[in-house]
């Protein structure tokens, strides 16, 4: 296999253009700038750690520090969930929810992945372990996101028509339903397109990786379709279990509405 | 006949509201008081729609002992302003009653209308009937009649007796209008300050 080395001036060149588009939004006053060369930087110096990182790890096979990352990489996801949305629970359900359903769908899905269908020796290999973990949980975070951050702007906007539907008697799970059901549609729309357009509009990130790194694309593609699947589970069964706790956290034990656990309300 | 209903209250406190000890038996119970006082917070408590202190029972089962959904259906409360889910009236009714309709003056076509182009009259006699449907034991009622003409407020009070007659329900009903709680008869409640917040009174029976 022929693997072409990026030299620093091949990334010099890439990095350039994001400069260039920095400097547009600068002149068109677009405003987006400083965020731009903020993530810029930070993909810069987290890939550039996590490749440092994996090298140290590939060469041994201690599990611990190999755990140690997976929940590094969980902490920081659920973080990242957390401040995407506009109404947060407090206190500890906050951060909570997001990293208790992404442990639940990403590792379970991940462990189903490696000890059933790729069973390197260990199982935790972490040149399967870790890109496998980390595809699930970027995606599931999105999903996940999405979903609490419809859920609970949903509940906000539309708080009289729940009160009034109580008032009537309508059990709690009734009154939250149509608002689960669109949080969830809205949490899965991503990946459902992703997989709708996949190898005909789009050449999915790991298979353009896989190819531009010398696989055979038949090989690159039975790969991508993996990951397609266990996203697209990962995702669902990780959002339906966020959108459960958030939405029975909306409701208190004598099933009222509880808007005063999320902020900014 | 339905057995006459009874709601009890023992040291009911929400919001400013000092602790209440009441007992209400079938038929019209007016309560009025300065806004702010806590009238709509009261009635929320009483559905249980308000975190509160305190113990209620209705007909001698406790608050606390029914899923808060049951004790809603029977302890039931009509806010000041009814909100619309469905794409037709007739989809926020537990069964369509023409006759309810016809009383409170509406043509049965209200069933297919579409909640965005009522008045506010229509929208305030169809959050009634829709309670109504449910038969509760104890109707909470929020100022039920603030956006009606006479004719049609006098139509809901007449609708709203009968019920309570025929069920021998309660009727808790907030009003602002002496000569209302006049016509509607019963005990007068009323809130009135006290001390850092507010106080129950039983005004006249």
């Amino acid at each position: 296999m022929d693997l072409i080395h990026l030299g620093p001036l091949d990334l010099g060149l890439a990095a350039a253009l994001v400069l260039m588009l920095a400097a547009l939004s600068l002149y068109l006053g677009l405003g987006v700038e400083r965020r731009l060369l903020l993530a810029a930087l930070r993909s810069l110096i987290q890939l550039g750690l996590l490749g440092l990182v994996l090298k140290t790890l590939f060469a041994q096979t201690h599990p611990l520090p190999i755990f140690a990352l997976t929940g590094v990489m969980l902490a920081v996801a659920a973080w990242e969930v957390r401040a995407r949305q506009r109404h947060r629970f407090r206190g500890p359900w906050g951060i909570g929810i997001g990293a208790l359903s992404m442990f639940v769908s990403s590792f379970s899905v991940t462990l189903l992945a490696l000890v059933v269908v790729i069973r390197p020796t260990p199982w935790y290999a972490p040149q399967y372990l870790i890109p496998f973990l980390g595809m699930l949980l970027g995606n599931t975070m999105s999903g996940i996101a999405i979903g609490l951050e419809s859920l609970t702007r949903q509940a906000c906007d539309l708080r009289p028509v729940l009160e009034d539907r109580l008032a009537l008697g309508h059990p709690w799970q009734q009154v939250i339903a149509p608002l689960r059901r669109e949080a969830m549609r809205a949490g899965l729309i991503p990946i459902i397109n992703a997989m709708s357009v996949a190898g005909v509009v789009s050449l999915p990130g790991m298979m353009t990786g896989q190819i531009l790194a010398g696989s055979p694309p038949m090989e690159a593609a039975k790969y991508q379709l993996l990951i397609l699947f266990l996203i697209a589970a990962g995702t669902g069964f990780g959002a339906a279990a966020a959108l459960w706790v958030a939405s029975r956290r909306l409701f208190d034990g004598r099933e009222r509405l509880r808007l005063d656990r999320l902020d900014g309300v | 006949m339905a057995t006459p209903a009874e709601l009890r209250l023992e040291g009911l406190q929400v919001g400013r509201l000092e602790p209440v000890d009441l007992r209400l038996g079938p038929g019209i119970t007016t309560l009025h008081g300065p806004s702010g006082s806590g009238k709509t917070l009261f009635l929320r408590a009483l559905a249980d729609l308000e975190p509160h202190a305190g113990r209620a029972w209705l007909d001698g089962r406790e608050q606390a002992a029914l899923p808060a959904h049951l004790w809603r259906r029977r302890v039931m409360l009509v806010p000041a302003e009814a909100h619309w889910w469905g794409e037709r009236v007739g989809d926020h009714f537990a069964r369509r009653d023409d006759r309810l309709l016809e009383a409170l003056g509406l043509p049965v076509a209200a069933w297919g209308w579409s909640p965005a182009r009522l008045s506010s009259g229509e929208r305030q006699r169809l959050a009634l009937a829709r309670a109504l449907v449910l038969e509760p034991r104890a109707l909470l009622l929020d100022e039920p009649t603030a956006n009606l003409d006479a004719h049609s407020r006098e139509r809901l009070e007449d609708l709203v007796q009968d019920y309570r007659t025929a069920r021998n329900a309660i009727v808790l009903w907030v009003s602002h209008d002496p000569e209302q709680r006049a016509r509607l008869g019963g005990t007068q409640l009323a809130l009135r300050p006290s001390g850092q917040g507010f106080a129950l009174h039983v005004e006249a029976a």
